[in-house]
């Protein structure tokens, strides 16, 4: 028999233990991309930018960067609007069938992306849409959209119908009430939703391999690429970028979760 | 006051034609497409026996499988703890775990996949450790074969393991394992007798969605395994990409997706909806 | 000053196989103080919805100053509205929460100050502009509701349980001024509620639902004293209803007691005799005299403050219930005690079943 005391403590260094091994290989990646080293050690001998100038001074590189930010904003604008009308719709509708469009609108997260992919590819070859780039924002927003159904249905919940109500009696039509109560209430709710659409469209692979060609290669597709020949360490740079842009997003969603904790802010 | 049929209809025109446009259209005309090339139905069960049973084929279907299990079980085994530990504690503690999971939930992939990579290399991060205690006289193969493939999906999965249980646990109404703690139970029957029973729920869930998603893995695998270690969705890609064999992608397809589809049947039954997403 | 008169012509709405509304029909008059009481589930706030025009209802019309608006969408009705637990704009401050009725017209912001400012004072809440709802007392977002409602001068105005979520010693204070606010604007007011107090205070008329309908409509002291039936004796307030009969002769009350009774309702012979609690009189004594008295027991005796409340038992199983005043020089009963308890014919009615 274990005491209470001394089993507390084991599981507390078990947690620590396994919450170091989540986060310890983003952070190591990070820390290796400024190595100076011929390639990736860790710890590094010697401090550098050398990767980073190596990454951001290939045109090839920069091209992605550029693609994945166009990409992920297209996407994200998409399934967010997209995504706003029909979540709405599901709260607020008259709908038979409820539950199995709900879960249907699930499913892309469920089929593996692999399947997603190759039936997409097998469409778009055919009508000329490969590395077309607003078209893969398109196909991103699919695999988005499930992602942003859920924030946004959570912050469409907290806007009581009876606001609604009182804004159809004082004069409202229908987008009045849209636009004059149910956005400024759902908004946190809609850029969080924005964040997240924008991330999985950015950090998005398995479509996009199939999908981007020479001429469209997104970030992740580039890391792909260049890893089945070697592992290289300008990965790490570009990596390290990868990260960044989640732990911002991360950061500003956090951000606008306190503030919607604290109801709405005075002037 | 309810939208009226109409309205609602037209509000989720965009995301069906989305949804049917993309994603159920494109798959459905891919599979029937590629099936019909292989002309009438005796010749399709003919080319079916022949594609799912042939030696490549067979033997990935049952590594798909095999990875998947040991994987899943692996994230029950890791995350079970974290999640416990996630569900009591408060503030900058919680912060602190969350983040730990969080972080790496959303970062993508294939950084976690090429980080791991860089860690398991023959000069990578555990040989020198492994080599510096003296464990090992020489740098042990860690990549490219089915410990790597392991590592690196245990890794990739397991937040979504760690929060699907953290949902189960996170709904256990504190004041019962006060109650069973008034009525004298010991820490550990507690455990047994009243939160594992409550949270069983979560554990299945959790298991499924796990499974679901691994079965379906691509990524990692490729980069991280060994030419034993072909996975199903790496071989759809490859009749597609490389030998342009539609048929035979087409066949594997529906036996992955018939798989899928049916543990995400029984998911439902155990999740609430969207919880795999959130 | 017809923009303020109301009427539904049979009104019904059903959901599914059951009918919450069934064929209702009322005339308000402009400026009236119209209140709907019921309990929950009885079609009251189904019928403010049909007025209002979040439902449509199956059959009937819905006339507002003169006009038939069955088919208008909310927007188009021109009403003011308070609603249950406020509703108020968590996103807009006090001023923009009162304006909103007259942004969304697009009235000339100059004129929208000026109206705001006057619709704030007249609830009291002048200086609270730039306040967040978050930031207000319960009271005080009652009174942002009220001026929101009342803002654009509709001549109707729509409150449903307005102060229910509202202590009891604000709850009365509100009633006034909401009473005294509707008074001096002229606005027709129908009032939705199931404090039969609250109706009493506040109503002109009244009308009493259960099950969709209308079971009695009437000015409150009519409603509360004359009832047609038992269910509005009940709700209205404590009720005696004792099993009765008509013969040829005149009543038989418990214990085949010979009694008076005034107008009633009672269509057949078998029925209840209804008596307020406090239109009994109670004084020591053993026999009946005369019609109108029966003699009891006191079974309890409970002590209100400003009132007494006795059980009598004055037949095998028939107890009434008797409210004395408290007043100077005030004997009071004891169970146990023998009481006579007498009333007047026309405070007691016969009432069917």
């Amino acid at each position: 028999m274990m005491g209470p005391v001394l089993r507390a403590t084991l599981l507390r260094v078990l947690v620590v233990l396994l919450c170091f091994g989540l986060l310890a290989p983003i952070v190591i990646v990070a820390i290796a991309s400024f190595s100076g080293d011929g390639y990736l050690k860790f710890p590094p001998e010697s401090l550098s930018t050398r990767w980073y100038a190596r990454f951001l001074g290939d045109p090839r590189w920069r091209q992605a960067i550029l693609n994945s930010f166009l990409i992920g904003a297209l996407a994200s604008a998409l399934s967010t609007l997209i995504g706003f009308l029909a979540a709405y719709a599901m709260l607020r509708g008259r709908l038979p069938l409820r539950r199995v469009v709900a879960a249907l609108l699930l499913t892309p997260v469920i089929v593996p992306h692999v399947i997603t992919a190759v039936a997409i590819y097998f469409l778009s070859a055919r009508f000329g849409l490969v590395s077309v780039r607003p078209w893969i924002a398109v196909a991103h927003s699919v695999v988005a959209l499930p992602v942003v159904l859920v924030i946004l249905q959570s912050a469409l919940r907290t806007v009581d119908p009876a606001l609604e109500r009182a804004a159809m009696v004082f004069g409202c039509t229908r987008w009045g009430v849209f636009h004059r109560v149910v956005l400024p209430l759902a908004l946190p709710g809609v850029v969080s939703a924005a964040l997240f659409a924008f991330l999985t469209s950015f950090d998005e692979l398995v479509i996009s391999i199939f999908l981007a060609g020479f001429r469209s290669e997104t970030l992740p597709v580039r890391i792909w690429n260049s890893l089945l020949l070697e592992v290289e360490p300008t990965i790490a740079a570009v990596s390290t970028l990868l990260i960044a842009v989640t732990t911002i997003a991360l950061g500003i969603d956090a951000l606008l979760r306190r503030r919607r904790g604290e109801g709405f802010p005075g002037r | 006051m309810p939208l009226t049929l109409r309205a609602t209809l037209l509000l989720l025109l965009p995301a069906l034609l989305l949804l049917s446009g993309l994603f159920l259209l494109p798959i459905g005309w891919f599979l029937t497409a590629s099936i019909a090339e292989l002309g009438t139905w005796p010749e399709i069960l003919e080319e079916a026996e022949a594609v799912l049973l042939s030696g490549a084929v067979g033997r990935s279907l049952l590594t798909t499988g095999w990875i998947g299990l040991v994987v899943t079980l692996l994230t029950l085994l890791l995350g079970y703890p974290v999640s416990y530990a996630l569900s009591r504690v408060r503030g900058a503690a919680f912060t602190a775990i969350l983040l730990c999971i969080v972080l790496p939930y959303f970062t993508s992939t294939i950084v976690r996949t090429y980080a791991w990579m860089v860690l398991l290399g023959r000069n990578g991060l555990i040989n020198q450790i492994l080599l510096g205690l003296g464990l090992v006289a020489e740098p042990v193969n860690l990549l490219y074969n089915r410990t790597g493939v392991i590592i690196g999906m245990t890794y990739v999965l397991l937040p979504y393991m760690v929060l699907t249980l953290y949902a189960a646990m996170k709904a256990v109404d504190q004041r019962l394992l006060q109650a069973a703690e008034g009525m004298g139970a010991s820490p550990g029957q507690i455990f047994l007798r009243v939160f594992m029973p409550l949270t069983l729920h979560g554990v299945v869930a959790g298991l499924l969605i796990t499974f679901i998603l691994a079965i379906g893995f691509f990524v990692t695998p490729a980069l991280m395994g060994g030419p034993g270690d072909v996975m199903v969705a790496m071989l759809i890609e490859r009749e597609v990409e490389i030998t342009q064999n539609w048929p035979s992608a087409a066949l594997m397809t529906i036996v992955l997706l018939a798989v899928t589809l049916s543990l995400y049947a029984v998911y439902s039954r155990f999740a609430e909806p969207g919880e795999a997403v959130r | 000053m017809a923009a303020g008169a109301v009427a539904l012509e049979g009104v019904t709405k059903r959901y599914g196989a059951e009918t919450v509304v069934a064929d209702v029909s009322l005339a308000i008059a402009p400026g009236e103080f119209f209140t709907l009481l019921g309990p929950s589930g009885s079609g009251k706030t189904t019928t403010l919805s049909i007025l209002a025009g979040f439902v449509t209802a199956d059959a009937g019309r819905v006339l507002l100053g003169g006009q038939d608006m069955t088919q208008v969408p909310p927007r188009g009705r021109g009403l003011g509205m308070v609603f249950q637990n406020y509703a108020i704009f968590p996103h807009l401050d006090v001023a923009g929460n009162v304006a909103f009725p007259l942004a969304v017209k697009r009235v000339p912001k100059a004129e929208i100050a000026t109206r705001v400012a006057e619709a704030l004072a007249l609830v009291k809440l002048t200086g609270f502009e730039g306040r967040y709802p978050r930031q207000l007392s319960g009271g005080q977002q009652q009174r942002v509701a009220l001026a929101r409602a009342i803002v654009a001068r509709p001549g109707i105005v729509l409150m449903d349980e307005p102060l229910g979520a509202l202590d009891k010693n604000l709850r009365y204070h509100m009633q006034v001024e909401i009473k005294e606010i509707s008074r001096r604007l002229g606005t027709t007011v129908i009032y939705v509620t199931h404090d039969q107090e609250e109706a009493l205070t506040m109503s002109d008329r009244i009308a009493i639902m259960e099950h969709g309908r209308i079971a009695q409509m009437g000015p409150p002291r009519e409603v509360y004293e004359r009832p047609d039936n038992a269910f509005v004796a009940a709700f209205l307030g404590e009720a005696n209803l004792l099993p009765a009969r008509r013969d040829g002769t005149g009543v038989a009350g418990p214990g085949g007691a010979r009694l008076e009774a005034g107008a009633g309702t009672l269509p057949g012979a078998e029925g209840l005799l209804f008596i307020r609690p406090e239109k009994l009189g109670i004084a020591p004594g053993t026999a009946a005299e005369g019609p109108n008295s029966l003699a009891g027991r006191v079974r309890h005796a409970s002590f209100l403050g400003n009132t007494v409340r006795y059980a009598v038992e004055v037949a095998e199983g028939a107890v009434l219930v008797c409210d004395a005043p408290n007043g100077a020089g005030t004997v009071l009963h004891a169970a146990g005690d023998s009481v006579l308890l007498r009333w007047r014919a026309e405070d007691c009615r016969l009432l069917a079943g």
